[in-house]
């Protein structure tokens, strides 16, 4: 077990250092850093100077990846690869564009955001293992086909429909629940929460409820559900003993990995609904074109999509019982 | 024999519903007036073909058919505590059925692999049938459990109950089934193909077991399966059925030793066990009727040699046979009209057509010393990683140490269990597994080994058949490109690719010239076979291995094939290296036969030795598991 | 409009092809050469068949052929030549001729009416007066001067009423009378193309049979077209004095702006599985196909690509882009060339980011080919590698790379709305249902609410890709041999 857990974090550096790649690609390959610099002064203020003033309070007037001019082995350290990049294993972010701390920023904007994704994801998961195992309990009957149908239509509605709907009917017509907002005392909090939190399970239900549903269908097909019923089971006990575990594994596949990433937030609704969090956080510095926050961004959501394999293949093994970890 | 028999199955019909576009129902027949009785303590065997329809027949016993199923008619009366009201189970509801289930009538399947929970504890599973039919506490339902796994012969029941499926191997996994199928307590248990998925070992010792408990318990088994052999030995009474009826029945002696029915009579002549070595099988024509194609009157009809005009015009009737048996229970039954009739051609011995089989005296085979191992993963670490920090590559040997010899013109039988290496070995022959050890020598030029680079076009002298005829033609293909892939791949003049070329191929092996345009999907099992067989044939190998090719076929099938097989032998001069378990094939078709356990070979010898005087304990112990027909 | 005069403007103009416009023609192109091998290829004509029995696969695959046809005729581009200058002889005379920035499609043509006609501001579907108020001066019977504020009358909507209040009778006689009309002009275009269709149909039908020619697939693809000709009959023949969806901020017509978000939503729809689908089928199989190394590599690579956040790495490139395209200004002759690149970019990206999906599927596909009798088969007679993969495990994963496009479509669709939302989807001088929807969101706070920007794109986005979502569905279940069965 530990040596797993050892083996797979090994496996995880060369993966980080390979976005790390990427993105400083994305970054400082595709665009020099003059090119930034331009975009950020604006159109009026740029001077040769006020471009190098830019760069040097920002680290980027550093070679990318060698440094010729330093010594020993800053000539690998003080590169702007090394600084922005690397440091990055080691929790620094850096500065954003207004000059705050990321990290600091990040460990605030974690609880709003905590605070919608993860009630959106327990009831969203409960309620859509739910409503999949109620379609196939009545399959083939009316009920699954017009359950089968509103999934579709669903799926087919662009989330930003439902937030903007979902707004303009609760909050504006109805007047139920603040439009937006948040506040830190989460016994308070929670009518600003409601909305975002229903609309966030509404907009994804009908596509994770099919899915599950084609999965618990497949294995109603197997050879150890016609074995359960041989025993004198009825339906309700062959599917929620048996098929029910069964079709759990596959469905965890697709859940469990995105737990750690709950703290990213949600990009849409909380900028919708004004929510503090590290969704609002990273679309600002998409529209600002921050590209210190976007590259923590980035780093940070590896890292939890990684924690998040790991965390999948630890869960196997508790429901699996043919899975060992080596 | 109680007179009361436990179920009684009257005149059962079923349809399949299909929807078509218009949405008009149509009902095609799938079984049709099966009837019979199941005593208790005794086993009633069902016989017949793939889709005859036989696992169909429990599956409507059980009332486990798919929806859109629909029985056209029928009783299936259940005795109960009164004698004169027998319980109709196809009038009762579904929550009565439900405590039939499992509780008076229980089913063991065929894939124990499968039919099992994977993630349920073995124990749990039985518990569950205890709980819901016997409605013991707690601790009861546990030492419950553990008599039942120790009746079964699971060595050490507590482990085996706290177990999962995976954890236990093949042979385990079917007696935990059987556990968990006398949980309930049943009279009537329906075992369908019980053994078809394990080795022959292990399928005597199963059967041993159904056996001895149903005399404990005095069930009645109905024994669903395909095998002769099997119903030979271990059942009372046999149904043998064909598209969907039941053709004939009686009593085994009477229906194995004195066949009333056309079918029966081809199916036992069809056996390679009864031939002598060399001689011509029986090969009915054609194939059994898929559902929906059956025809009106005498469904076996249009196969059937003995057929008189009068069959195809009106449906045969039941007639009851004279039985040798002095005290006679059971009638022996019949659906033919020429039932009884003395002018009827005689199967079994069929022309000995005794092919000339010539043998060199040179090894056009060789495998020196093989050994073959998976490199059992590198410990989970990517590339390049595993090269630094990985665990050394495990090398498992599946086989160590073969030796073997083939001469032109001559069979070879590799036989053993499952898992014993016989398929690595084919596969090292053809080169698509690395050798770890020895060498390969074909036609006097090595192929594989330490070192050996082969030399080009070496791929045209040996040529493999596969077990399953659907996963070894490419579905995408047109029969065409199917056959003129190797030609091709191996550079051969185009002539060999030619259309005149290809249909003389499917000419060779029995199919008619305009296959070459049809798609794999368009054929039988038995046909696909023998394309495989064309395919491997256009290169025109020297050695050809045969890996189980008619494992997965009928037995009227298999004659064809085995036929087919012999015939090209004796024109080609082809060598076989035959992989099988099934020892009446092997009897038939071998010349020599090598016994292989655990990856080595542990005797070897001509065929007539190995049966007659085995040397080695596990050759023995192979030969006594083989169900004969006596 | 005369089709005499829109030859003429095509003739005198320059042509302008935009790379997606040839991508999308290449789509079409490849499509229909798809059709020619599934109408040769028995087995393939079965397979289709089967999905072309469901209604609503056929109703879909219509609603789509529509929708595509509209970006078709939208992705033929051009610019007018500007009027010679009179008081120059000389320019006159020479032979270079001028041409407007301004890029325009043959779809641009067809609905001139609806392009060049502004209003001021906002106004409601069907309105002849203006959303909004403004400050009317009038002039009092006793000839004293009032400035009341009222709606004015449209510039454009209305002109078939006289100038004042149009009462309610008039109003809706008028409206009724169109409705009738396109009605019928709908239902008799339909008939006679209907006709020529059917006519043509019979005769092809001696040639070749079609999966089409199931009698389910002909009847609902004639109901299907039949409304839609009627609904494009009424749409005309209702703009020819109002606006359908009403107009926007900038008093553009609402209707003209879905139609042609839907050229973008295909473009987004289609042009990323250009990417996807070589990368993720080479890099998929041959994983999956050579093992070993080969495989760690690959494996690493899509692991790191699906390790960073969709959402973030789209906006990085975007970004990235971005700052490219604004730093080179002098790349492009006319904005559209630059939207269009921008276009291109994002669905380059989104192709790029979207691949690993696929490979993980293909490669675990592949891994388990590979070990199937025919392939071996092959291997015993030294078939080549790659000659393996093209010939006999290609062809048998060719289902799933079909579904996977189909299913990829209608996700692409709503991801091109949010990233639009976001900032990093298309570029702004564009019309795409992202960039409407993200103008419209403040109008629901408007008194009075503006909501029919953002139902017209609504209504559009969704029969798009609900279409997408149950053609999709259909062909799963007839090509995915995995997938169950209604019984």
């Amino acid at each position: 077990m530990l040596r797993y857990f050892l083996r797979r974090l090994f496996y995880a550096v060369p993966i980080l250092i390979g976005v790390n790649l990427i993105t400083f690609a994305l970054f400082f390959m595709v665009n020099s850093p003059d090119d930034m610099a331009r975009m950020q002064l604006g159109v009026k203020r740029v001077t040769p100077e006020a471009i190098q003033q830019w760069k040097a309070a920002r680290g980027y007037d550093k070679p990318l990846f060698i440094n010729d001019a330093a010594a020993g082995v800053q000539q690998v350290t003080d590169t702007i690869f090394f600084d922005k990049s690397m440091r990055l294993f080691a929790g620094e972010f850096g500065r954003s564009e207004d000059g705050r701390e990321i990290s600091q920023e990040i460990r605030q904007r974690m609880g709003p955001s905590l605070a919608i994704a993860l009630p959106t994801f327990l009831i969203g998961l409960g309620l859509t293992i739910s409503l999949a195992l109620m379609l196939v309990l009545f399959r083939g009957t009316w009920l699954d086909r017009t359950g089968v149908v509103i999934c579709v239509g669903l799926m087919s509605i662009s989330s930003l429909f439902f937030i903007i709907g979902g707004q303009f009917v609760f909050a504006r017509v109805l007047k139920l629940v603040p439009i937006s907002g948040y506040e830190s005392n989460p016994w308070t909090a929670w009518h600003f929460l409601i909305l975002p939190v229903a609309v966030s399970i509404v907009a994804s239900i009908g596509g994770s409820t099919r899915w599950y549903r084609t999965i618990f269908l497949e294995e109603i097909g197997r050879d150890y559900v016609r074995t359960a019923r041989a025993k004198g089971l009825s339906d309700a006990r062959v599917l929620f003993g048996h098929v029910l575990r069964n079709g759990l594994i596959p469905i965890l596949t697709g859940v469990v990995v995105v737990i750690p990433s709950l703290f990213l937030g949600s990009l849409l609704v909380e900028s919708f609904f004004g929510i503090p969090g590290l969704g609002s956080y990273t679309i600002d510095a998409i529209a600002a074109q921050d590209f210190a926050v976007v590259r923590a961004m980035v780093f940070l959501g590896s890292v939890l999509y990684l924690v998040g394999l790991i965390l999948t293949d630890l869960s196997y093994t508790l429901v699996d019982p043919r899975i060992r970890l080596k | 024999m109680s007179t009361q028999p436990l179920l009684q199955v009257r005149d059962l019909s079923l349809a399949f519903a299909r929807q078509d576009a218009q949405g008009n129902t149509t009902l095609t027949d799938a079984l049709s007036n099966i009837q019979f009785d199941l005593h208790a303590g005794e086993t009633l065997a069902l016989l017949g073909e793939s889709g005859c329809g036989k696992s169909l027949t429990s599956l409507a016993m059980m009332r486990l058919l798919p929806p859109n199923a629909r029985y056209q008619s029928g009783r299936l009366l259940l005795k109960t505590e009164d004698p004169r009201r027998p319980e109709d189970l196809l009038r009762v509801s579904e929550a009565r059925m439900r405590q039939i289930r499992g509780h008076r009538m229980a089913m063991i399947f065929q894939e124990p692999a499968t039919s099992l929970n994977p993630v349920m504890r073995i124990g749990e599973q039985i518990a569950e049938v205890i709980r819901l039919h016997r409605g013991l506490d707690q601790q009861s339902t546990q030492r419950e459990v553990r008599i039942l796994l120790d009746q079964v012969g699971l060595p050490d029941p507590d482990k085996a109950a706290a177990a999962y499926p995976f954890e236990l191997s093949g042979g385990m996994k079917q007696r935990a089934m059987i556990a968990m199928a006398l949980a309930g307590d049943p009279q009537i248990l329906l075992a369908d193909e019980p053994t078809t998925a394990l080795d022959v070992t292990l399928q005597a010792q199963i059967l041993d077991l159904i056996q001895s408990l149903q005399q404990q318990r005095q069930m009645g088994v109905l024994l669903i399966t395909h095998d002769l052999a099997v119903v030979a030995s271990r059942a009372e009474r046999v149904a043998v059925m064909y598209a969907g009826q039941i053709v004939e029945s009686g009593a085994v002696s009477d229906v194995l030793h004195n066949p009333a029915h056309p079918y029966t009579r081809a199916l036992l002549a069809a056996l390679p066990e009864r031939a002598g070595h060399g001689e011509s099988l029986l090969q009915l024509p054609g194939r059994v009727p898929s559902l929906g194609h059956w025809p009106m009157t005498c469904r076996f009809a249009p196969r059937c040699a003995d057929q008189e005009p009068h069959c195809l015009m009106e449906s045969p009737p039941q007639v009851v046979m004279p039985s040798e048996q002095t005290i006679s229970v059971v009638p022996h039954q019949v659906l033919c009209w020429r039932a009884g009739d003395e002018a009827m051609r005689a199967y079994g011995d069929s022309g000995s057509v005794n092919r000339r089989r010539t043998f060199a005296e040179s090894a056009v085979l060789e495998v020196r010393d093989l050994q073959v191992g998976y490199e059992s993963s590198h410990g989970n670490w990517p590339w390049p990683l595993s090269h630094w920090f990985g665990d050394k590559a495990i090398q498992k040997p599946v086989v160590d140490g073969v030796s073997l010899q083939l001469k032109a013109g001559e069979t070879l039988a590799l036989v053993g269990e499952s898992g014993c290496g016989k398929t690595t070995i084919a596969r090292a022959i053809l080169g698509l597994q690395p050798l770890s050890g020895g060498e390969i020598v074909l036609d006097g030029a090595p192929i594989a080994g330490q070192g050996v680079r082969p030399q080009a076009g070496w791929r045209r002298n040996v040529q493999m058949v596969f077990q399953d005829p659907f996963a070894s033609l490419d579905p995408r293909q047109r029969i065409r490109t199917i056959l003129a892939e190797g030609p091709r791949a191996l550079g051969l003049a185009p002539a060999t690719t030619t259309d005149a070329a290809l249909c003389a191929l499917l000419e060779r092996v029995g199919l008619a010239a305009d296959a070459l345009d049809r798609y794999p999907h368009e054929f039988s099992g038995g046909q696909r076979q023998r394309i495989a067989i064309a395919r491997a044939l256009a290169v025109n190998p020297a050695v050809l291995i045969c890996d189980e090719p008619t494992s997965a076929l009928d037995v009227s099938v298999q004659a064809q094939i085995l036929n087919l097989l012999l015939d090209l032998q004796a024109e080609t001069g082809m060598a076989y290296l035959f992989i099988t378990h099934n020892f009446g094939v092997v009897r038939y078709l071998a010349d020599r036969v090598a016994v292989m356990q655990a990856g080595r070979i542990v005797e070897s010898g001509s065929t007539r030795d190995i049966f007659e005087q085995p040397q080695q304990t596990y050759t023995k112990a192979l030969l006594a598991s083989v169900p004969v027909i006596r | 409009m005369d089709p005499i005069d829109l030859l003429n403007i095509l003739r005198d103009s320059l042509w302008v092809c935009l790379v997606t416009d040839a991508l999308l023609w290449l789509l079409f192109a490849a499509f229909v050469l798809a059709l020619v091998v599934i109408l040769r290829s028995p087995l393939q004509r079965q397979v289709w068949r089967q999905v072309f029995q469901q209604r609503l696969a056929v109703v879909s695959a219509v609603i789509l052929a529509v929708a595509a046809s509209f970006a078709l005729l939208d992705s033929i581009h051009f610019r007018q030549p500007l009027p010679a200058l009179t008081d120059d002889p000389g320019a006159a005379e020479s032979t270079q001729v001028r041409y407007a920035v301004e890029v325009n499609s043959v779809l641009d043509l067809l609905l001139r009416g609806l392009r060049s006609d502004y209003e001021k501001t906002y106004s409601a579907p069907l309105a002849v007066n203006l959303s909004a108020l403004e400050p009317v001066t009038i002039t009092l019977p006793d000839g004293d001067v009032e400035v009341r504020r009222e709606s004015p009358r449209l510039k454009v909507a209305g002109q078939a009423f006289p100038p004042g209040p149009v009462s309610a009778s008039v109003y809706w006689t008028d409206v009724a009378t169109r409705i009738a009309l396109g009605t019928v002009g709908g239902l008799v275009s339909f008939g006679i193309l209907a006709f020529i269709g059917l006519a043509l149909h019979r005769w092809r039908r001696l040639v070749t049979p079609s999966p089409y020619s199931h009698p389910v697939a002909r009847r609902w693809t004639l109901i299907t077209l039949g409304l839609i000709f009627v609904l494009v009959g009424v749409m005309t023949s209702l703009s020819n004095n109002f606006h359908v969806f009403g107009t926007d901020k900038v008093g553009q017509d609402v209707l003209y702006q879905v139609l042609k978000s839907l050229r973008t939503a295909l473009v987004i729809g289609l042009v990323p599985t250009l990417v996807t689908l070589p990368i993720g089928v080479v890099l998929g199989l041959a994983a999956g196909y050579f093992r070993g190394k080969v495989d760690d590599v690959i494996q690493y690579v899509y692991t790191t690509v699906s390790a960073i956040p969709g959402v973030l790495l789209i906006a990085a490139a975007v970004l990235s882009i971005q700052v490219m395209l604004d730093n080179h200004p002098e790349w492009f002759a006319t904005a559209v060339e630059r939207g269009d690149v921008r276009l291109l970019a994002l669905c380059i990206i989104l192709g790029m980011t979207s691949w690993t999906g696929i490979a993980r599927l293909l490669r675990g596909e592949s891994l388990k080919m590979r070990e199937y009798e025919y392939v071996q088969a092959a291997r015993a007679f030294g078939v080549s590698a790659g000659r393996i993969l093209l010939r006999h495990i290609l062809p048998n994963v060719f289902p799933i790379i079909l579904i996977t496009m189909v299913m990829e479509f209608s996700t692409l669709v709503l991801a091109e709305a949010v990233l639009s939302y976001i900032g990093i989807g298309v570029d702004p001088t564009m019309f795409s249902f992202g960039l409407m929807i993200n103008n419209a969101r403040m109008e629901l706070s408007r008194e009075p609410v503006v909501w029919w920007t953002l139902t017209a794109a609504f209504i559009f986005m969704v029969v798009l890709v609900l279409a997408a979502n149950i053609l999709a569905d259909a062909v799963r279940d007839a090509l995915d041999p995995r997938s169950e069965r209604p019984s």
